[in-house]
């Protein structure tokens, strides 16, 4: 394919399709999840406007979620403070996620870059990173993924907000680990030889330690950037 | 349907918005770092850890809070994936052990 020859990132209409249809294993998980929230809204005495408004400026699950329990009838500065803070600390992952991915996305032109960036999400941050390892040049995949995302992540919110959750307990089902799953399963493209294992193997240790002494997901960010430094700190080995 | 849906009030649209910057922030801010930072060898070996860095300290942590039949779920995934190659079949292994291993009671 001529798109592995291409000397600079593109998007293109084929990329963009090719990042939906990569979408689809992570549809059921969005949906249960999307609804979840409008469920968790509706508890909490957002309107359906609010709870829509959430996913589709916010879109950020995590987030959005864990931001609900600041959430009050009466804002503040103090409180308005508080809950952008908290999404800063849930959402901090993304930082190193976009970090990962500048190479791949530079010479973009940045009026796409910009705004098409806000469509970053833990899945499509994925099959992003995974097709990349495979070469793929095109932006399209990150980007095509993230409009489908976000049709079925802002859609998704209606049914949990009238009718409760979609399913009664999404625990039964591992539902709470679609995304651990995941990138667990993605570890194996991902790693590429031997010289991974000891900055892995430090992301792993310092994310574990952080998660048991630190309450909040610090842990990721401490974790991933440990493994990072690690990489970047160690003697190269000569080959042979 | 406008009843259905109610209104934003302003105040509640505001914190939305914040939250939405400070989302966008993050997401850009990544990117924005890193076309400021020269691209050495050294950063270059850090970037390519990077991913798999983030997945590992992702996963562990939930993996060993939720429990052996978490565990379990993420070695079939990673088992799955090993043999076929394909995440759909990572995915459906890991939800299956973990499905069956909770019903199972672990």
């Amino acid at each position: 394919m001529d798109a592995e020859a291409a000397p600079r990132p593109f998007v293109s209409r084929d990329g963009m399709m090719l990042g939906a249809r990569l979408t689809v294993p992570f549809i059921p998980g969005l949906v249960i999840y999307g609804s979840a929230f409008g469920t968790a809204a509706a508890q909490k005495g957002l309107t359906l406007s609010e709870s829509m408004l959430s996913s589709a400026i916010v879109f950020a699950g995590a987030a959005q979620l864990v931001s609900l329990e600041l959430w009050r009838d009466n804002w503040t500065f103090a409180s308005i403070l508080a809950i952008t803070l908290l999404v800063m600390t849930v959402n901090a992952r993304m930082l190193l996620m976009g970090a990962s991915l500048q190479p791949w996305l530079h010479g973009i032109d940045g009026r796409v870059l910009w705004p098409g960036i806000h469509l970053m999400t833990d899945a499509n941050w994925i099959i992003a990173e995974r097709y990349r390892s495979d070469g793929g040049r095109d932006a399209g995949v990150l980007f095509g993924s993230g409009v489908l995302q976000w049709i079925i992540w802002v859609l998704a919110v209606i049914p949990g907000y009238m009718a409760g959750s979609l399913v009664e307990e999404p625990r039964r089902y591992g539902l709470d680990l679609v995304m651990p799953i995941i990138f667990a399963g993605m570890l194996v493209p991902i790693w590429k030889g031997k010289q991974d294992l000891v900055p892995w193997g430090v992301a792993g240790a310092v994310a574990l330690t952080t998660s048991a002494l630190v309450p909040g997901y610090a842990f990721i960010v401490a974790g991933a950037l440990s493994g990072a430094l690690t990489a970047a700190l160690l003697p190269v080995r000569d080959h042979g | 349907m406008a009843d259905l849906l109610g209104p934003v009030a302003p105040d509640a649209a505001l914190a939305l918005i914040c939250m939405a910057f400070a989302t966008w922030l993050c997401r850009a801010g990544g990117v924005w770092l890193m076309t400021h930072v020269p691209i050495t060898p050294r950063v270059r070996r850090g970037l390519s850890a990077l991913p798999g860095s983030i997945m590992i300290a992702t996963v562990l942590p939930i993996a060993v809070k939720s429990g052996p039949a978490a565990i379990a779920a993420l070695v079939a995934a990673i088992l799955a994936m090993l043999k076929w190659r394909k995440e759909v079949i990572a995915l459906g292994a890991g939800l299956l052990t973990v499905s069956l291993l909770r019903a199972a009671g672990l």
